[in-house]
């Protein structure tokens, strides 16, 4: 279907997905981890949430 | 109004019930995107199949240059509005521009060996976009280097005004010089090169793109603005331990946007 080049174009969609998959888990677990780290640190000193 | 939306307090506030329908939004159009891409747009009379990988590449060589752009205007509110949430603007910028650029660079390659054949040349177009994948990077480990958000915020603002010379670099390059890499085709004089059954396809990836970029961005923003705090209250913290009180329970703190202006 994609011809003698089909390596190259599922390669360059693999890897795009690749990294927008990897960005979009980042930004996931990084926001996560901060709220955590965030709520933990206002339960000690009693700071507004 | 737009100081009262840029506040970082109400920048969290109004950007919380908006992150869903924009990464709705991202999706959607991505969806249809691909579905037109794969399913619609024909192959090309002279490139067949391959015209496929523009369709990622455009849009991601887009992006690498429309997220430096924005970090150039926010170093300008760094350097001279001091505005805080321009700072967290240009460093949330700075790893989705990067990972565009990359993209841009990894897919050009694999278009241009079936196409030139060859990965690499060192034309202006493709030296230029390696050299903002390069920027961004040091920019990114700069970042890593200086501990103190406030301190490193003027150093990176002024690399990023340097840097952003490159910009009219990327844009003309082709057109400054003789490239293996074709010359503007969508925005040029006398209208686009490309065929409206290819044409309209690219452009609604390339606002897929922007959509999913900007959706990241302020997700980005958003945790750029949490860790700020977190620092600030660790560093309150450690400084409480320190000094010999008592543990902070129940005490009442400083606000937050006393120790760190604007958080």
């Amino acid at each position: 279907m994609l011809g003698p080049h089909a390596g190259f174009i599922l390669g360059a969609y693999a890897f795009t997905a690749l990294v927008v998959g990897g960005l979009i888990l980042h930004a996931l677990r990084d926001h996560r981890a901060q709220a955590r780290a965030l709520a933990a640190l206002q339960d000690g000193t009693g700071e507004r949430p | 109004m737009w100081t009262r939306l840029a506040h970082p307090g109400h920048f969290l506030r109004w950007t919380q019930p908006v992150m869903p329908w924009l990464a709705g939004l991202s999706g959607l159009l991505l969806a249809v995107g691909l579905y037109l891409t794969w399913f619609v747009v024909p192959p090309d009379y002279q490139q067949g199949e391959t015209v496929r990988i523009m369709y990622i590449h455009v849009p991601a060589a887009w992006l690498g240059v429309f997220f430096y752009g924005s970090m150039a205007i926010s170093a300008l509110g760094t350097l001279v509005w001091r505005h805080p949430l321009a700072d967290v603007a240009q460093r949330a910028a700075a790893p989705v521009g990067a990972a565009f650029t990359l993209i841009c660079l990894v897919t050009g390659s694999l278009w241009g060996k079936p196409m030139w054949g060859t990965y690499w040349v060192w034309d202006a177009r493709l030296t230029s976009m390696l050299v903002l994948f390069l920027i961004y990077c040091g920019i990114i480990a700069l970042w890593r280097t200086i501990e103190d958000p406030n301190r490193a915020a003027r150093a990176i603002a002024i690399l990023t005004l340097v840097g952003a010379v490159n910009l009219p670099i990327i844009k003309f390059s082709v057109n400054w010089w003789s490239t293996l890499h074709q010359p503007a085709s969508i925005m040029r004089m006398g209208g686009s090169a490309i065929d409206p059954s290819m044409l309209y396809p690219l452009l609604e990836m390339i606002l897929a793109f922007t959509v999913l970029g900007v959706t990241l961005h302020l997700a980005g923003m958003r945790t750029e603005i949490l860790r700020r705090r977190v620092r600030t209250l660790t560093i309150r913290e450690a400084e409480r331990l320190d000094s010999g009180a008592a543990p902070a329970q129940g005490r009442s703190a400083a606000p937050l946007g006393r120790a760190v202006p604007g958080l």
